[in-house]
């Protein structure tokens, strides 16, 4: 099977299902680059990430859409053509710039479904880049999924690599909800095992990456890939753990959370974001309620400290949860309780 | 305005503090050794000193991603600049903002924003407290919101120029018309393909200048501080320039025409313009301007240096500056 980084298998999944449905448009900030530019060439960069490369040349300006900076009139044109039968993929170049467009996010795509009584879909896939790690600073690296996961009528999914990334962006496009779709930075260029052919990755249903004993992992995006590392050293002490991957944060597979929190007890839940009203407080509130009679031991939280990201290096280290604070909160829960 | 001799002299050395600036984190970049994404100014300096060269330290500015020219023009600790950009302790944001946060408020400068559009309405803002200030007695104190040809799409920017003339407050929007924003053309992506007409259908003075003749912007600049410190509302400036660099270093810059760079550095080179006027006048030698040029470069070299040698913030600075509640 090909080895594919998280960048070309969105891709990927950008140019089949463009192939496969005319409705399907891309529109963002400089998404093939190079418009309006003095050297001929039309596609001059294809994201500024690389991720959609290639969509230009193939579907035309028509259907690849470079716009202005302007993030309320992309979402919002992006929603207003879904109302109008497209199936739009805007893009975002930083999830951070959700700031700008809030409003067409929450007052207007989330909403429409619902508030007309269910006579609309809003069939509509917001892309973007989010998370902390690469010295981008305090308004170019957050990881928001929290705040949009909040949000009734909206879908919300971020990937941990490559050929869930693909699945779940195939899934998103031909979903008849808007669905934002959170792709961490540092997840790009690293490789997976990916399918050539189209395939589907449901929303709601978790992977479980790791199966073990001791503790249940959940993780969110990229926080998988630290766990996994925490895991092979827990391992080499004997201590063995679930690891979940929810794939979505909403909807939310409770039920591989529960059943797996039912056989070891335990829980820990990484997640990149600061930690109030976080996706780690609401898988945390999911033990206590339903998940109570589980619990040998209180939930650990493992999250970014509640401050904006730092930019020095030195600061952005201590800031994003690494393997480290996850096998020691492992340890502590296995260690206390065994 | 007559410039004499000493302020030119002082003009000089600003602009070219800020080419040196970033044409030595051109090349410290490239060693890897300063982390994020860093966009440089150089090929603008007319623009923020030319802009800046009147203001006092009681004058507000507010900047953009591409923001070191601003800062400097604006007078920030170089040396605290170079820290911050470094991610070091004792960084002018203690390394917690980087190149594209860099903020002095005790010059007046209200900081850099990584939000394109996120500045203009905090120009505004800023420009009511100079307004109630001066109804008080006090000075007439002025607020430069500067955005590139980029931002001027932002509806952010649509409203606080909106405002901005509703309150008739002392704001001057100043947008640096590069050619690009990032990838894209501004003949593609302005609509209408004139920033100072847009802004003049707000309802203020708006004029364009070529940015890359100091006395031009310095001129400009002039007219908007007049109106503006007497109570006549704001106005807007387009500046036409160019940066010499790529959108942020690293940048391969394929939607550029090959030769344009070198072109732009033959032809609109705000130093070289400016070095040719002062010595043409006779007021000013060659010789004196070279003097300068060594200690700028020995003041930039000092402090790359220090900031190589400097430590890294402490961690107990991840968690200050913010209210934490658990
Ligand atoms: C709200 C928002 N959208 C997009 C970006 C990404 N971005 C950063 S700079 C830039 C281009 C800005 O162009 P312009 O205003 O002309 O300034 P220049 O870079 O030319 O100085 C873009 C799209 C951003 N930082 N903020
Ligand atoms: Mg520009």
């Amino acid at each position: 099977m090909p080895q594919l980084s998280m960048r070309d298998a969105i891709n990927q999944a950008l140019h089949q299902e463009m192939e496969r449905d005319s409705r399907v448009i891309v529109l963002g900030e400089d998404v093939s680059g190079g418009a309006g530019g003095t050297s001929g060439e039309r596609e001059a960069s294809g994201g500024i990430f690389g991720v959609t490369k290639g969509l230009l040349p193939r579907f035309g300006a028509g259907r690849v859409i470079d716009t202005p900076i302007s993030e309320s009139a992309i979402i919002g044109a992006a929603a207003g053509a879904a109302l109008a039968g497209l199936r739009p993929v805007a893009e975002l170049m930083f999830a951070d710039f959700v700031g700008v467009c809030m409003d067409q996010i929450y007052n207007q795509v989330a909403k429409f479904r619902y508030m007309f009584g269910g006579k609309s879909t809003c069939p509509l896939v917001i892309r973007m880049a989010m998370g902390a790690g690469m010295n981008m600073g305090a308004q170019h690296s957050q990881a928001i999924y929290g705040l949009l996961t909040a949000i009734p009528g909206l879908k919300v999914v971020v990937p941990s690599n490559a050929r869930d990334a693909k699945g779940l962006l195939i899934e998103a496009i031909r979903d008849d909800d808007p669905v934002v779709f959170f792709e961490h930075k540092a997840l790009y260029p690293r490789k997976a095992e990916v399918p050539q052919e189209p395939y589907r990755v449901r929303f709601g249903e978790a992977s479980l990456v790791r199966e073990g004993s001791d503790a249940t992992v959940v993780a969110i995006g990229r926080m998988v890939v630290f766990a996994e590392k925490a895991l092979d050293a827990l391992a080499r002490d004997g201590i063995s753990c679930d690891l979940i991957d929810p794939r979505s944060t909403s909807p939310l597979d409770e039920e591989t959370i529960l059943e797996s929190l039912d056989s070891t007890g335990r829980l820990v839940v990484v997640d990149e974001s600061p930690p109030r009203c976080s996706v780690a407080a609401d898988i945390a509130a999911l033990a206590a309620t339903r998940g109570f009679s589980s619990l040998r031991a209180p939930v650990m939280q493992i999250t970014a400290p509640h401050t904006p990201v730092p930019f020095s290096p030195a600061l952005e280290r201590a800031y994003v949860p690494g393997p480290q604070r996850i096998e020691a909160a492992v340890r502590q829960l296995v260690g206390t309780t065994r | 305005m007559q410039l004499d001799q000493a302020r030119l002299l002082e003009i000089y050395r600003r602009m070219q503090t800020i080419r040196e600036f970033e044409e030595r984190l051109h090349v410290e970049i490239a060693t890897g050794e300063i982390p994020g994404f860093t966009h440089l100014y150089a090929g603008q300096e007319a623009v923020a000193v030319g802009v800046c060269a009147e203001l006092t330290d009681e004058d507000y500015i507010v900047s953009t991603h591409r923001g070191h020219g601003h800062c400097i023009a604006k007078g920030c600790d170089v040396p605290g600049m170079m820290l911050e950009i470094y991610g070091r302790r004792g960084g002018l944001c203690k390394g917690k903002g980087g190149s594209m946060h860099i903020a002095d408020f005790d010059k007046g400068m209200l900081g850099a924003n990584a939000i394109v559009g996120g500045g203009p309405p905090l120009a505004v803002g800023a420009a009511i407290a100079c307004q109630l200030r001066r109804a008080g007695g006090g000075a007439g104190r002025v607020s430069v919101a500067f955005g590139g040809d980029g931002s001027c799409n932002q509806g952010t920017v649509f409203e606080a120029m909106n405002l901005a003339v509703v309150l008739g407050v002392p704001a001057i929007f100043v947008f640096e018309n590069n050619g690009y924003s990032e990838h894209t053309g501004a003949d593609y992506a302005v609509g209408s393909k004139d920033i100072t007409a847009r802004s003049a259908a707000f309802g203020m003075p708006a004029e364009r200048v070529d940015g890359s003749d100091f006395f031009a912007v310095h001129a400009a600049m002039q007219r908007a501080l007049t109106r503006a410190r007497s109570g006549g509302g704001p106005s807007t400036i387009e500046a036409m320039t160019t940066r010499f660099y790529g959108h942020f270093e690293g940048d391969p810059q394929n939607y550029r025409a090959k030769g344009e760079v070198e072109q732009q550095r033959a032809t609109m080179d705000c130093l070289k313009r400016f070095r040719a006027a002062v010595t043409a006048g006779g007021c000013i030698t060659a010789a004196e301007l070279a003097t300068i040029d060594r200690e700028v470069h020995e003041q930039i070299d000092a402090a790359v240096r220090a900031a190589r040698a400097a430590p890294m913030p402490s961690e107990a600075d991840l968690t200050s500056d913010v209210y934490i509640s658990y």
